[in-house]
């Protein structure tokens, strides 16, 4: 299973807790856990990436392995242990604003 | 009509602030969807207990919010709001060409009839329409398509749909209003518009008289009078008595013709509310007293509304959207501040108290009265 971390506004939007359990084929890439967890709860499409454009949304990083893998490609594979479930994939908000 | 239910959108959550018929002792509900900037919530005039909430924020996009037992819950509904075709680009603030982005809806206008059928403003500027109850939009493209779309440019808040009239009479008949583009009218639904500008006049654009250009910061109507519009412009309070086709300057005596909302008097159609605000640099009352001016004669003539408001250091805003007006008799008169005061009055403006002191920044102001 993928691991998936959530930020506060998406936990209480989906109605569910920080970290979330996806089941997601291979190759597991960003597209595909993304996919998965907007597959998993529905109420999350559109807030992590554009529903149009499927571009990821400025205020909105992904984390893994404790570097940003924000700039990788979508279709390009989550390090193994994210793939296996021993290091969780974040999805992060910003720091910024009041 | 036993009860009534004021909506209140603001920068961190939605409120729900509810009363008997006396409107004097009220409860407050929230903050729902805490955090979130709530840019409007209102009910449908065809069934009272169906609530949409525009939740948006800069991090997650927007999401829309439909209640169907009059706010006590709420589910997430269809927040896709896609342009229809190749959205070709607008001005940006300096002038340079800007492609059309979906930001946020800024303002719902549910159907008079249908509880399903609810039109939807958006940033940058376009109209969507939900038949299914907000679960899908379809953007009504003919708006966001006019010939003069590619020179419209954005008010300081963004160029946006911020408001949508739909004729009680006939729902064919449409206004919409764009910062910063002006009014727009449509005879059929919303498939074709022109403008309905004439006799506005802005000094700071190049033809200060232009068909397209203007600052228009809310419109509104009384209900049984469909021909008669008002308008707070950024600067100029004006009036027009043939849908539109037509403007004239009301201002009159105001301390200043400068503000954001407009509203009509439930039962008396040429009395009418505008909260003067000291010019567009200094976003605040004259003299730091919250007034709001209301006009009997439908203009020109208007009378300070100054008991139970603030007559001293206040320096808050009341954005566009942020009054609201029951219909109760005498009718109640509803708004927000940037301080985060809602005040209400339950007899026609003559006296108002703080319903509510401390909320987050005020972005909306509904009310519903309910039978």
């Amino acid at each position: 299973m993928i691991r998936v971390t959530l930020p506060y506004h998406l936990r209480v939007l989906a109605g569910t807790g920080k970290e979330v359990q996806l089941s997601v084929e291979e190759p597991v890439t960003q597209r595909a856990v993304i996919d998965a967890l907007e597959a998993t709860y529905p109420t999350l499409r559109g807030t992590i990436r554009d529903p149009v454009t499927e571009r990821r949304r400025a205020f909105v990083r992904f984390f893994a392995c404790e570097e940003d893998i924000s700039h990788e490609p979508p279709d390009a594979p989550l390090p193994p242990e994210v793939a296996d479930g021993r290091e969780a994939f974040h999805v992060v908000g910003a720091m910024a604003g009041g | 009509m036993t009860a009534v239910r004021v909506l209140v959108g603001t920068q961190k959550g939605g409120f729900v602030l509810t009363s008997d018929g006396s409107r004097k002792e009220w409860q407050v509900s929230g903050p729902h969807f805490g955090g979130w900037e709530i840019y409007h919530m209102v009910g449908s005039p065809a069934d009272p207990d169906r609530l949409f909430a525009s939740q948006s924020s800069s991090w997650f996009g927007q999401v829309v919010q439909r209640s169907d037992d009059g706010g006590r819950s709420w589910q997430p509904v269809g927040n896709e709001f896609t342009y229809e075709g190749t959205p070709g680009p607008h001005q940006w603030y300096d002038g340079t060409p800007h492609p059309w982005e979906f930001a946020r809806v800024w303002h719902f206008e549910p159907s008079p009839t249908d509880p399903d059928v609810v039109f939807a403003g958006a940033e940058d500027a376009a109209i969507f329409k939900s038949t299914d109850g907000g679960a899908s939009w379809v953007e009504l493209p003919g708006l966001r398509t006019h010939a003069t779309a590619p020179n419209w440019q954005p008010g300081a808040g963004g160029m946006c749909v911020h408001t949508i009239l739909v004729d009680p009479t006939d729902p064919e008949r449409m206004h919409v209003a764009i910062s910063a583009a002006g009014v727009f009218r449509s005879e059929d639904g919303g498939t074709t518009w022109r403008p309905a500008n004439r006799g506005l006049k802005s000094e700071g654009i190049p033809d200060s008289e232009a068909e397209v250009g203007h600052c228009v910061h809310r419109i509104a109507r009384h209900p049984e009078r469909s021909e008669t519009l008002f308008m707070q412009k950024h600067w100029d309070v004006m009036r027009s008595d043939d849908g539109g086709d037509s403007w004239r300057e009301i201002s009159g005596d105001l301390p200043s013709d400068f503000g954001f909302p407009i509203g009509v008097h439930a039962h008396e159609p040429d009395t009418v509310y505008v909260v003067p605000i000291k010019s567009d640099s200094e976003h605040y009352p004259p003299e730091g007293k919250l007034r709001v001016y209301r006009s009997r004669t439908g203009g020109e003539d208007w009378e300070p509304l100054t008991k139970g408001l603030p007559q001293a250091d206040c320096y808050v805003n009341v954005l566009r959207d942020a009054m609201a007006i029951d219909t109760m008799d005498p009718c109640g008169v509803y708004f927000g501040t940037t301080g985060g005061q809602v005040y209400g009055s339950a007899d026609a403006g003559d006296s108002w108290q703080p319903i509510v002191r401390d909320l987050p920044r005020v972005l909306s102001v509904e009310v519903q009265a309910l039978a």
